[in-house]
């Protein structure tokens, strides 16, 4: 795999900026007002109880969803809103909480799939499958194969994902985010649903996609032992408002943080 | 025991990446397309006339509608009437330029029934689903009402239907009453190999990946920076290409003329019929639904008298609707994936006998 | 310009010169509306509780008309074929039920739309193979349904109204009103909008699915029926009448897959427009578009309002 290209922000400055967002269905506030900041390299958490707001939070940064108010500064770039299209092109990838694969492809076509934005090859060759497709689908496929040794999925390349067990299935999905080569990587509860074994699995692949390629992460997690460990810095979400924004430890010891989650009365 | 693929060791990723990676496939393939030319040498006209040719012509426009609703999981009841625009696009072409060789206006006519096609998938943008299938309905009535009250289209005959004129092909009688069941097979089956070959090519590489990355899961698809209407409407123009050459090829090919009536909705179904029958997303599959679909009539008319058992015309027709309607809703029952997945099974079943552990 | 005067202009002086004729297109849209609805209001009946779209919701129609039909002039009384149709109607769901849904319960919206292909074929077959292929036509009399019109001098003119077309119209307003009565005050009524929401959700508060079903699937049979019988005295009783059924699809995007208000007033505006664009402005373009002209709208109307007039609308979550 190759480090991210094309980015002129260095290690360390900000990447992505939320300001000011608020996004509400008819009358329910899923997010209100919040923002905050991404630095390039890091791996920034998004922590909060259920129905806090992340995963709407994520939707907005690639633009799924469209916010009622509010920023979003990408690689220098101020928008009020982003279009999935662009967010993708931009190096923005992303995994789901429920996992969302391709069901009907395999492993290896799903991760296949994940460099569709980088190749270009038209009908015209993609008919014949000759010449400069299938060079290009040669030369892909040599990224996805360093991406299936990189995750230890050789042995599951040509199943049907949809047959494979759900761990793997996390896995697969990670690799089909990895395989666009994002510049932001966004995790939503990378291990749920995992046993502890696959946690430890899961944790260090993050921890290395993080290190070796300098992939800026940020990801909702559930779990504080693994969100304390790999974050760098943690943003808390409750009722769609932020309540704490902070190294691990600071927010750890945050009063309004520990009552959000024991449920002290509003 | 034959069917291995041990000692079969692929040395790159091109080789991988190839359509039929294991030998003994490639060998079946071979021999089954040689079988099928020397068909020809039989004289049998039945067998052409009767059974290949609409057998292999409702294949192609299977593949045509399994590309748009197997791969990239449109559902369209308006096959029959993109059939019809190539069918209608090719009687008025090959009247205009006479001169030109048939062949050459019945692939150019799959562009204009693409064409069309593209711009009924317009909707697919902001509906799927059954919506969807009500929007292609759309096409379906509004294009079969073009065939019928335009008369510019079937060049103003009292009959109201396409009649096929002769059309010579390097001083060979191609199309219209005199040409024979022999060349026309020839053309039909080179054709359908040929395009089968495409098809096969398209949906194994990045855009067959597309197609199928939007039917399993379109918002993922989207937020991988798939662009969700290019991606469908692709799928709309292959599709429909396929189904305007298939519906040429109905008419030159095979009835040597036509009227609106052959390409209504029950056409439509018919077609969906063959591929879930065969098996949505496979290519196999639209040989297979095909083949069932269409050699069923035949074999209810045929074999009963045989023992003793008199049926009329009407019943047959009758016990046809009962058996596909039935068999439809077996296969969505028991093997959603068609005729396709078990040929799939029994070929596993092959790899590993007589040892299956 | 021309061409502009005859679209735009020249419809309606017509409509205002002979408004006589313009009522009568009305009533025979509004007649013609009505007939959708009734199909359309079986449509949303089984969506509703099983989120199936059945799409041999039109030949159940035709089935129903046939085996009654049929029934009759096998030499039983009017009213006892009538009562044995009844009967077929709840083996048809009942068959449905077993054969068709339980065995593809939590399958894709789409698998299930596709088998009700095959059932709508397989009804088809079965029909023909039993009553025969031919047209033919409804026991009217023996049923004591009116006949005859009422002839009403007005506006300049005469307007026609069959007295059968009126009683279909009180007949579907008595049912529409029975049945909303029937689903939102009896038990099962209640049942049948928990299973609706969520099947899962229904199973574990101790409802049972299949017999939900069976009442659904009978209930739209009966709505079937009395469509059939009401179709079937405008015109011949047979499967040619499928393609007609068709136009019910339209008329459920107009109004939403769940409204049953949504399926009447969609219904009565694919009626009605279609009657007025074959009538005022058909002409220009040789006529015919009833065939096409609901299906335009629709997918006019997609592009606009993707859930309908009365239809919920969705939120996509991932």
């Amino acid at each position: 795999m190759r480090a991210p290209t094309g980015s002129h922000i260095a290690a360390g400055e900000v990447l992505l900026a939320v300001e000011n967002v608020s996004l509400s269905f008819g009358g329910v506030h899923a997010i209100r007002d919040v923002s905050f900041d991404i630095r390039k390299g890091e791996i920034r958490a998004i922590i909060g109880p259920n129905g806090a707001g992340k995963t709407s939070m994520l939707n907005v940064i690639n633009g799924f969803y469209t916010p009622q108010a509010g920023q979003i500064t990408f690689k220098g770039q101020t928008r009020s809103k982003m279009r999935p299209f662009e967010a993708a092109r931009g190096g923005i990838a992303r995994t789901f909480q429920n996992v969302a694969l391709f069901r009907g492809m395999t492993a290896l076509d799903n991760i296949m799939a994940g460099r569709t934005l980088r190749m270009h090859r038209g009908l015209f060759w993609q008919i014949f499958r000759y010449g400069p497709a299938m060079t290009e689908e040669v030369e892909h496929r040599l990224r996805a194969e360093e991406i299936i040794d990189f995750l230890h999925i050789q042995h599951i390349r040509k199943i049907q994902v949809g047959r494979l067990p759900y761990g793997l299935q996390k896995r697969v999905e990670l690799g089909r985010a990895l395989a666009m080569e994002p510049d932001l990587l966004l995790l939503d509860e990378p291990m749920a649903g995992m046993n502890l074994e696959e946690k430890e699995d899961m944790s260090r692949f993050v921890l290395d996609v993080n290190q070796h390629f300098g992939t800026t992460i940020a990801l909702i997690e559930h779990d504080m032992g693994v969100v304390m460990d790999l974050s760098d810095r943690v943003v808390v979400l409750d009722y769609g408002q932020k309540i704490a924004d902070g190294s691990p430890d600071e927010v750890k010891s945050n009063k309004t943080v520990i009552d959000a989650y024991l449920g002290v009365a509003h | 025991m034959f069917y291995r693929e041990a000692g079969q060791f692929k040395t790159d990723y091109a080789s991988d990446q190839a359509v039929f990676p294991i030998l003994q496939d490639r060998i079946g393939i071979v021999v089954i397309v040689l079988a099928a030319y020397s068909l020809v040498l039989a004289q049998n006209d039945f067998l052409l006339n009767a059974m290949m040719i609409p057998f292999l012509i409702f294949t192609l426009a299977a593949i045509g509608l399994n590309l748009l609703t197997g791969y990239t999981g449109l559902l369209s009841l308006g096959t029959g009437a993109f059939m019809g625009v190539g069918a209608y696009s090719c009687y008025k072409l090959t009247t205009i330029f006479p001169g030109v060789n048939i062949i050459i206006w019945i692939i150019v006519s799959g562009f204009f029934a693409a064409f069309i096609g593209v711009i009924f998938g317009l909707p697919s943008l902001r509906i799927k689903g059954f919506y969807l299938a009500v929007a292609t309905l759309a096409a379906q009535f509004f294009l079969e009402w073009c065939f019928i009250r335009i008369p510019w289209l079937y060049n103003y005959n009292v009959s109201a239907a396409i009649e096929v004129p002769q059309r010579e092909l390097f001083g060979v009688i191609v199309t219209g009453p005199r040409a024979t069941a022999e060349t026309r097979y020839l053309i039909v089956l080179t054709i359908v190999v040929v395009m089968t070959w495409m098809a096969s090519n398209i949906v194994h590489g990045r855009i067959g990946r597309m197609w199928m990355a939007v039917r399993d899961m379109d918002i993922a698809a989207e937020l991988m920076g798939i662009r969700l209407l290019p991606t469908k409407l692709l799928a709309f123009a292959v599709s429909s290409f396929y189904c305007g050459v298939a519906g040429a090829m109905l008419v030159f090919l095979w009835y040597g003329g036509a009227e609106s009536t052959v390409f209504s909705i029950n056409q439509s179904f018919f077609v969906l019929f063959m591929i879930i029958i065969g098996g949505l997303g496979s290519l196999l599959g639209s040989y297979l639904g095909a083949a069932l679909i269409f050699m069923l009539p035949i074999v209810l008319r045929f074999v009963p008298p045989k023992f003793g058992i008199p049926v009329h015309a009407a019943t047959v027709e009758h016990i046809t609707f009962m058996t596909v309607g039935a068999l439809i809703v077996f296969f969505l029952i028991v093997e959603p994936h068609g005729l396709a997945r078990l040929w799939q099974i029994a070929k596993q079943k092959l790899r590993v006998w007589p040892f299956p552990y | 310009m021309d061409i502009l005067y005859k679209i735009f202009i020249d419809p309606f002086v017509q409509m205002g010169t002979a408004p006589d004729l313009l009522v009568q297109t009305l009533w025979e849209g509004l007649v013609g509306g009505m007939l959708y609805a009734l199909i359309a209001l079986g449509f949303v009946l089984i969506f509703k509780a099983s989120g199936v779209f059945n799409f041999a919701q039109g030949i159940m129609v035709v089935f129903a008309a046939l085996t009654l039909v049929g029934l009759h002039a096998a030499g039983m009384p009017a009213f006892v074929a009538l009562a044995l149709t009844i009967v077929v109607m709840l083996g048809l769901a009942y068959a449905v039920e077993r054969v068709v849904l339980k065995p593809l319960v939590n399958q894709p919206d789409i698998i299930l739309f596709m088998a009700t292909f095959g059932l709508t074929y397989f009804l088809i077959g079965f029909g023909e193979l039993i009553f025969g292929g031919d047209p033919k036509i409804m026991i009217t009399e023996e049923l004591y349904l009116p006949k005859g019109a009422i002839t009403i001098k007005a506006l300049g003119g005469i307007i026609g109204l069959q007295k059968l077309d009126i009683a279909a119209a009180i007949i579907a307003t008595v049912m529409v009103a029975a049945l909303s009565i029937f689903f939102s005050k009896t038990r099962i009524g209640r049942a049948l909008r928990a299973v609706a929401d969520s099947h899962k959700a229904a199973l574990s508060v101790g409802i049972s699915l299949e017999q939900i079903w069976v009442i659904v699937w009978f209930a739209a049979g009966l709505v079937a029926l009395v469509t059939g019988i009401m179709w079937g005295a405008r015109s011949d009783v047979s499967f040619a009448l499928d393609v007609i059924a068709l136009k019910a699809l339209p008329v459920l995007i107009l109004g939403g897959f769940t409204s049953v208000p949504g399926a009447i007033v969609g219904g009565l505006i694919i009626g009605v427009g279609e009657k007025l664009a074959e009538f005022y402005w058909g002409p220009l373009i040789g006529g015919g578009t009833d065939s096409w002209f609901a299906f335009v709208i629709a997918l006019v109307f997609l592009l606009y309002w993707p859930h309908g007039l009365f239809g919920e609308k969705i939120i996509e979550r991932i």
